[in-house]
Order: structure tokens, then sequence, then C-alpha cells
């Protein structure tokens, strides 16, 4: 049974081969059998899952059901679930009870889904290892030496080991893609503004996208028609129509413009996930693709006007968890002063603070102009590099990430850390959709390839993502730890 | 631009974290780095570049001035870590 | 040597919308602590901002109000730093795109003269919510229902010269803001609430002086007398040879003194950026056109209507146009009565005087200008004398009749002038006071005009009041003198 896609979970339902409960007790077991040695998930809330089962199954007995009703998922820490501990990863949340749902909660809800439980993640979705997590480091089900990548770490683990049919997982700077390409599993960030943010809990909110994270790009279109939509209670949320996502999976690619930058074909990309990336845009051309070499020019300067943007808006962001009204209090403030400064000093962890100092930093007078609007400007023309490709290819094509999964506790300095999200990065500061299927492996370990197109390109993305799928089978290949825990 | 450990004391401050003697030398450290990074952008000429603080072109939805919430104080505070008499407490703000 | 006082002023006007400027919880004043603190009002995790139209539309009216310019587009900012009132850790605001761009507003004088002050500029902000200090355990008590409560403020140039200007200018905004109806005004509830930028500087200097930043100046007297304090602090200080220093300091008006607020943080940074959760506010040509169709007439062009239209004196035309409230009450009792300068005379006299009594404003009059109106009316048509007229009012004020004809009726105090009924009184009396004759007779001409007054007295009292007191007059005149 978790083998399957979620959308064989669904068609089962449907069929009546099995019931909600059924699949939910299912995937509950496994998360005890695994949850010990993966570590994906901070809180698994069974009760509650076989409560909605219950439900599912009562409302498809009464001719209620619609395609996703019953299916079993994975919530990433970072969204909202009321009555449940919404931690995001941090001690400065470990007590927080969220008091309301996320928009994208309140849909899945809506839908039918159970939801399984809570996925780790690095704090406050600020990592590439998922190594900065308050509950500790998630270990990649292909290798468990190696990191599942982050920040949606637990997520994509999850998925990866059929511990759940899906998870949602959120994206500032690669955090869906980037451990979707180390886990082998596909995950799609979705243009900014197409999901609503409402209830998930802020890192950088110009650049922050919640999206799909399965085993196929099937599944992601299931779960975003779910998913997508405006949110009257987030103002950059966008209203526009939300299309069918499934309907266009099976359009054909000939006559696809697939450009490739060469600026992700570069120094320090790993030779196995070159090559792997190079035989998955074969099989493009095989299928009638067109493909050339596009240049995104100011690729190189996306890691830095990223780290100046999505601190700032965090260092901001992050100062109210302040011990007054949710979250860590330090014990016995001798003042005001003391309590801000030891609850928070006690609740973050040190890439939190990290990225506090330096947003704080940057946005400080006399360093305002030189940091903050000089990384603004640059990301309009980060933007402009991806709005001309677009005038000239259809979708872009290169490597999720320049090496495949890292070993746990390799990356010792930060930058190094940062680095990793060469190719993923820019894309958010673009605010276009981006995806990331299996496209090979390194070893044991997957190789993600990502798939990139213009503002509001998500059917598109999810149909060049299906039609390889429909023709290679990594996607559908399970790490052995899968088996042995089965 | 170097970065000092007056600069990270003072980010601190204004951030309210308390920063231990050690960590402050971690953190110049690691901060140095970082910084050292994001100076690459000083390469780029912007000159006459308008600053992106959106991705997309789009402009602020207004909402009719209208009361839709209802008192769900009890509810909020139950997530909170001193309230009394429906007020959160903090220790004594002398003005 | 001597001294010029240089003022600017930034005026919080909280604005009168139902709901906050980013949340749909009440505005409403005086509810239980938190009960109105939404998710987004207490910054929990993971809620956003919306914008209030009303907010923005109120701005603007402001904005075409002072003839400002009003940007097509306008940028939400966040103002970062920690406090209790403050729960998410910054306050938006608009910093480097404001609403409402340069304008300006003419202030009259006491002597009626005007003065054109320019404002720098106004911003949509939301306020902070309140501390409170009653111990509770040794702990300060924070209530979020003032948090997110959409405020507008008004920053001048440094345009002002006196405390007296100052005052004058604090009122022309509370006049206008009443006027559009955006906010209450009402400064001991703090929907407005006005810092003072104050700074000396030798007659004829053209640079500005150093200036302090007073806060919590909260009604228009205090900003004269803040101001005043402030004023001779600054120039003793100087004259010592000392030096004013840039600082923020607290007026406090039980000791009449300005305090120094000990620079709390080592100069604040407040680390200003766009807010990413909000997008650019653009405002098309016709909705701002819309709005200004909308606009009510404004007290600048009601003072001159009042003046130059109905002829009422300059004094008149400013106190009558100062407020909305006391202008819709005039204007009502002027239209009810069809005379403006009798309208004006009975609000601006009786009426007003019985408020300042009681210590009312006009909108808790008990008597209203439709009551007020139709007394005037029986003024003007004769049907009672001036004096049963304040008898009128006075018994409409203790709500001793619903309408002047009512207590005229019931009083009886209608007017007499039939001159059978006058003389048969005047006979009376010239009968019962003898010795009142004898000595009007026996007085040198020119005083028995004051004598008369006497006999008046007695025939008024006779009548109860409603005697035509000039029929009264001629006739007692006519037959005293036939007694000579």
């Amino acid at each position: 049974m978790h083998d399957k896609t979620l959308t064989q979970v669904a068609a089962a339902l449907a069929s009546g081969e099995v019931s909600s409960r059924e699949l939910t007790a299912h995937y509950l077991k496994r998360i005890e059998q695994t949850n010990r040695q993966l570590n994906s998930f901070i809180s698994v809330t069974s009760e509650q899952a076989l409560q909605q089962a219950d439900q599912a199954d009562q409302a498809r007995a009464s001719g209620d059901a619609g395609l996703l009703t019953g299916v079993p998922l994975a919530l990433k820490d970072i969204f909202c679930t009321q009555g449940v501990k919404t931690s995001c990863g941090s001690r400065m949340l470990d007590n927080f009870i969220a008091p309301y749902d996320a928009h994208v909660v309140e849909k899945l809800k809506a839908a039918g889904c159970v939801s399984l439980g809570k996925t780790n993640m690095d704090e406050f979705a600020m990592g590439s290892s998922n190594e900065n997590s308050y509950y500790g480091a998630v270990k990649n089900p292909w290798d468990v030496t190696a990191v599942p990548g982050g920040s949606s770490g637990g997520s994509a683990a999850a998925v990866a080991a059929g511990i759940t049919p899906a998870a949602l997982g959120t994206d500032t700077g690669g955090s869906i893609r980037q451990p979707a390409a180390f886990c082998g599993i596909t995950g799609l960030k979705p243009t900014y503004g197409r999901v609503s943010r409402y209830g998930m809990i802020a890192y950088a909110s110009s650049l922050d996208q919640a999206g799909p994270m399965a085993r196929s790009a099937e599944d992601c279109a299931h779960l975003l028609n779910v998913m997508a939509g405006q949110d009257l209670r987030d103002s950059t949320s966008v209203a526009r129509g939300v299309p069918d996502y499934t309907e266009t999976l099976n359009a054909p690619l000939s006559g696809l413009k697939i450009g490739l930058p060469k600026e992700y074909f570069g120094d320090g990309l790993d030779p196995g996930v070159e090559k792997a990336v190079r035989e998955a845009v074969k099989i493009y051309e095989a299928l009638g693709a067109t493909v050339k070499e596009v240049s995104l020019p100011h690729t190189h300067f996306a890691i830095p006007a990223y780290y100046v943007i999505a601190p700032a808006e965090a260092s901001s962001n992050l100062s109210r968890f302040d011990g007054v009204r949710f979250g860590h209090r330090c014990d016995d403030p001798q003042d005001l002063v003391d309590l801000y400064k030891r609850s928070r000093a006690e609740g973050f962890g040190d890439e939190v603070k990290r990225r506090i100092l330096i947003g704080t930093h940057t946005l400080s007078e006399g360093f305002f102009d030189a940091y903050y609007t000089k990384a603004q400007q640059v990301r309009r023309l980060i933007r402009q590099d991806f709005l001309d490709a677009f005038e000239d290819v259809d979708v872009l094509m290169g490597p999720a990430s320049p090496t495949p999964a890292f070993d746990i506790g390799a990356k010792k300095d930060p930058v190094s850390m940062y680095l990793q999200d060469i190719y993923t990065i820019a894309v958010n500061l673009a605010g276009i959709p981006g995806i990331s299927v299996p496209a090979g492996r390194v070893g044991h370990r997957p190789v993600g390839l990502q798939i990139l197109g213009t503002h509001f390109a998500e059917a598109q993305l999810l149909n060049v993502a299906h039609q390889f799928q429909k023709a290679t089978d990594w996607h559908q290949q399970r790490p052995s730890f899968a088996e042995e825990k089965a | 631009m170097a970065l000092e450990e007056t600069h990270v004391r003072r980010a601190a401050h204004l951030a309210r974290l308390a920063v231990s003697d050690d960590q402050a030398k971690g953190f110049v450290d690691d901060l140095s780095q970082i910084l050292e990074m994001v100076d690459q952008l000083q390469r780029v000429d912007t000159q006459g570049v308008t600053p992106l603080a959106h991705p997309l072109d789009a402009t602020q939805r207004l909402r009719a001035d209208e009361v839709t919430e209802t008192d769900q104080r009890d509810h909020f505070q139950r997530c909170a870590p001193a309230v009394e008499n429906g007020l959160y407490l903090v220790p004594r703000v002398v003005e | 040597m001597e001294w010029e006082t240089v003022i600017g002023l930034e005026v919080h006007v909280q604005l009168a919308t139902k709901s906050k400027i980013f949340s749909g919880a009440s505005t409403a004043f005086g509810a239980e602590p938190n009960s109105q603190a939404c998710a987004v009002d207490l910054g929990l995790p993971g809620i956003l901002p919306v914008v209030n139209e009303q907010a923005v539309a109120m701005a603007v009216q402001f904005g075409l109000a002072v003839h400002a310019d009003i940007p097509e587009v306008s940028v939400f900012d966040r103002k970062n730093y920690f406090y209790p009132d403050l729960p998410k850790g910054y306050q938006t605001s608009q910093m480097y795109h404001p609403i409402v761009g340069p304008g300006s507003i003419d202030v009259t004088l006491e002597d009626h003269s005007t003065r054109k002050i320019r404002i720098h500029h106004a911003h949509l902000e939301e306020d902070a919510g309140k501390s409170l200090h009653e111990d509770i355990h040794g702990m300060t008590g924070i209530d979020l229902n003032r948090a997110g409560t959409p405020l507008l403020e008004i920053v001048s140039e440094p345009d002002m010269r006196s405390a007296k200007e100052a005052a004058a200018y604090l009122k022309a905004i509370h006049s206008i803001v009443t006027y559009l109806g955006i906010s209450d005004g009402n400064m001991a509830e703090g929907s407005m609430r006005c810092d003072v930028n104050v700074s000396v500087r030798p007659k004829g200097q053209e640079s500005f002086g150093t200036r302090a930043e007073v806060k919590n100046v909260n009604s228009f007297r205090f900003v004269e007398r803040a101001i005043a304090f402030e004023v001779d602090r600054q120039i003793e200080l100087i004259e010592d040879g000392g030096k004013v220093v840039q600082e923020t300091r607290l007026y406090d008006p039980e000791r009449d003194e300005t305090r120094s607020m000990r620079t709390k943080e080592e100069a604040n940074d407040y680390r200003y950026f766009p807010c990413p959760d909000l997008l650019p506010v653009v405002l098309d040509q016709a909705y701002v056109d819309h709005l200004r169709e909308q606009l009510p007439e404004l007290p600048a062009d009601k003072r001159e209507r009042f003046q130059n239209g109905l002829g009422l004196s300059a004094y008149d035309a400013h106190v009558l146009s100062a407020s909305r409230a006391v202008a819709d009450y005039f204007e009502e009792v002027m239209d009810v009565c069809g005379d403006a300068k009798q309208a004006a005379n009975w609000v601006q006299g009786e009426l007003s005087g019985a408020l300042n009594r009681e210590n009312l404003n006009i909108e808790q009059s008990p008597v209203n200008a439709r009551q007020l109106g139709e007394l005037v009316v029986r003024v003007i048509d004769g049907t009672i004398n001036g004096k049963a007229a304040k008898q009128v009012f006075q018994a409409l004020w203790n709500n001793q009749g619903a309408s002047a004809d009512e207590v005229i009726d019931a009083k009886g105090l209608k007017q007499v002038t039939d001159s059978g009924a006058i003389e048969a009184m005047i006979d009376q009396v010239i009968a019962d006071s003898p010795a009142q004759v004898a000595q009007y007779c026996d007085a040198e001409p020119d005083k028995r005009g004051k004598m008369i007054g006497y006999f008046v007295g007695q025939v008024m009292k006779a009548s109860r009041g409603t005697a035509n007191p000039q029929q009264v007059n001629t006739l007692l005149k006519e037959k005293l003198d036939a007694k000579l």
C-alpha cells in the first residue's frame, strides 16, 4: 500500500479497495516504526487522524466524497493547525498550540484529507539540511548518513520512505525543491501568491510559498488543485482563476522549447549530477522538445541578494516572538529587556540568531542602502534575467542542487551551506514556479532535475514533469529503507 | 564592509538577543563570512534600477470597513505564558 | 537678545473607522481588555494584514481638504522596535511613500488674521496597545484593544512662530477632521494626540536652532503651555551659556513642565523597510475624484460664507464655523427662523452661555436646533418679548415643554400688545404708587428718564412679563407726563 502514489491511494479509496481508516492506521504504524530512525515527524496526531479518517469514510459511504477524501498526508510543522502543536522546528514554539488553521490546512480539511501529523524542518525554515531543528536532524531514507535536505526535510524524507503518500512543504530559497531532489521525490514551488500564506509561519514574507511534495507530478497536480487560489486574508495572494492542473498533464511536448542556463552547469556542479540532468534533457529531446543554451547573467548574485533580503524580512518577522503573548518565556525575568533577551536567546537556535543578526545589521542606519536597497535592485535584475529567458524558451532546466545529499555534519560553516541553494534561490527572488523531479542517482543518493517556468506556469511545469515520469521510472524507485521497514 | 564586534553587539541589542562574550566572537566570524559573500553585490551595476520589493507587480487589495472579528480572548490567551484579568503580563515597565 | 520660536507639530488622528486598519476587529472605545484584539492585532504567528479601504479613503479626504498632493502610489513600511504594547515588534507605518503629500491650511489667529501653515505630509499607521501600570504582582498589564486602530499622522512644516499659532493650527486640524467626519476628535479619549517640535533662534537668524520634541501634549491648552514652558527653558538655557540638546521630552500637565525622557535607547534605529506582507496602495484618479466630490463644505469655506454671504461679524463667522457640530446647529436654527443674525445671537449668547455653565458640548445640548429656531421665530414675529424668550429657553432647557409654542401657551407668555389692556395695567400701577408718582413729578426733567424704570418694572410684573416693553414705555411716559 505504501508504495502507491497519492493518485493510486485516492483510486483505491474510491474503488472501496481500502478504507481511509485502514490506510491511516497503516501509515500511522509506519510512522511509529520509522520515526525513531528517520525523525521525520515532530508531532504525530494519531487520534485526530483516525477521527478524520472515520469522517472521510462516512462521507464516502453517503456519497459525499471528493477525489482526495480520506487521503492521508503530512504537514510541515510551519503550518498552523488548530489544537495541535505548531513548533516551526523551534524551541520558541515548543509549547505553541495553534489557535487556528492555516489557509491551506483549511482547504485540505475541506477536501477531506487526513492529517497524519507535523513534519520536522529546519528551525523557522532556515536551513538546507534539516540539521537546524530543535527536534534533531532528519535522516535521508536513501542513506541514513546523509541529510534529507531542507528546510522541508521531514516532509521529503517521509514521502520518500513511504510513510505518507504526500506532504506539504514551504519554499523560501529552495526548501521544497532541494529536499525533494535529495530524497528522490517530486516537489513543486508554485508562483509567489498562488497559494495563501495565511497561517504559515513567516520566514521571509516576499519569498515564502507553500507547495506539494509527493511521489509524482500527477500527485502534485491533485494537491495544487486544492491548495491554490485567492485568500482574502493574504494581501499577496493573487486573484486569478485556478485551472485544473490534472487536465493538461498529458499535453504533448513536441515543440517545447527548453533552455539550459549555462550558469547552472558551471564550477561546483557534481559530475554525476550533471550527467543525470543531461540525460534527462535527452529524454525530453526524444519526446519532441528542442533544447538551447540560455544565460541568466545575474545567477551568481542571487545568493548574496537573498542573504540580505531574507534575513532582513526574517529579523522583523521574528520580532513577534518575544515571550509575551505566546511561545517560550524565560524564567524570572528581571525586567522587560531581560524578558526579551533571554526568552529569545533561549528560544532561537544559532542559525536563526545568525539570520536575525544579519538582517538587523543590514537594515540598520548607515548600512541600509548599501545592503538592502542594493539587494532589491539586484533582485529586479535577477527577475529580468528570467523574464528575458522566457521570451525565448518555454521552460528552463537544470540541476536542483549542485550535489546529491551530503553527509550529516559535513557542512560546518554557514556560507558553504548557503551555497547549496545556488540553483534554487533565484527562483524565489523572481517569484516564478519551479519543480524538482527525480532524474537519477549518484551512488545511493538521488538527483533532482529542476524545471522552471514563468509566473503562473504551474500547469505547464506539471505537464512537462509528468511526461518525463511517463517516460522514466526514477520517481517509482524506492529506497531500500522503505522496504526493510515495511 | 568589515564587521566589528560592536556591530554584532548593537544588532543583538536591537534584536533583543542575549549574547555571551564567547557567542559574540563566534557571530563576528560567521557574520563576517556572510557579509563578505554578500559584498559581491557591490560588483553589480545597479544605477537607475528600481528596487524590487515584491516579485509580482501587484497592488494592494482593500478590505471593506466591517467588523468581522468576535471576542476570542480566552481562546487566544490559552497559549499565553502570563495573563491576569485578560491582560498580558510583563515585568514592570518604568516610563 | 530677541528670540524667535519655531514650532512644528505632529498630530496623530484616530480615524473613525468601524474596524481596524489591518483587521476586522472593532475599534470601539472602552471594551474589556483584549476583547477586541484579534489574531492580526496580537501578531500571532502566520497571521497577515489586509488594508481597510475606509482608512485609505479618510486619509485621502484629509489630503484633499488641505489641498495636498495625493500620490498615485503609497507604501507601508515597518518601523522596528520592541515594546510590550507593540505586539509584532514593529509598527506598520509609511516612511518613504506616504499617502498624503505636501499641502497647507489657513489658520485663523485671535486677531482674525490668517496664516498659511504648510503640511509636510500625512501618513497612515497603526496605533499601539496600552500598558497599564497599576501594580499586578509587580507586573505591568498589556491591553491590545487599541493596537491596530488606524491613525493618520499629520506632520507640519516648522511654520509656526508662537504657542498661540500652534494652538490655532491644532484647532484648525481638529476642525477639518471633524468636518470631514474622519475622526471624533476627542482629545480626552486620545482620538487626537500631539507631539510638538520646538526650537528657538535669535530673531533674524535664518538657520533653525536645535529642537526638542515634546510628547504627550494632548489638549489645546497643553499645547500652549508646553510650548511656553519649553521656550522659556530653551532661552534660559542658551542665555546661561548652555546648549539645547536634541531629545524627546515629556509634557507633564500636572506640574506644567516638560522633562527629558532620558534617551531610552542610545538613539533609536527603527530599521524602516517596506512591509513585505502588504503591497503598494495604488489610487487611480477616478477614485480620488470621487472622494473629492464627496467632500463636505470645509471650515474655511463656511467661515467665508457666514461672513460674506450671511453678513455675520468676522468673530461670529469664525466661532460658528470652527466646529462642524456648532456650524450644523447654527445653520439649522437659521433655516428654521430665517434670520442669520438672530440665529447667531442666540447660538452665541443664550445657548453657548448655558452650555458653558453646565460644561456641555453642543451635541449634548438639551435644547435642539429646531426648538431654538422655533423660539427665535416667536421673537421675530413679536409673539413673545425678549424677556419671555429667555424664560421659554430656560423652560426648554429644563425639559418643561417640547416646543417654544407649547411653553408660551402653558406659561401664558404671549406678548400683550393690546393698548387697552396695557393702559389698564398702567393706570393701576400709577394709582398704586402715589409716592413714586410724586417723586417723578418733582424730579428734574433729565432725571425722569431713569425714574420711569420703576413703573416699567411694575407694569411688566403685573403682565407677568408679557407686555410689549416698547408700548409700555411710550404709554407710561405719556400718562406720567400728563400728571406734571
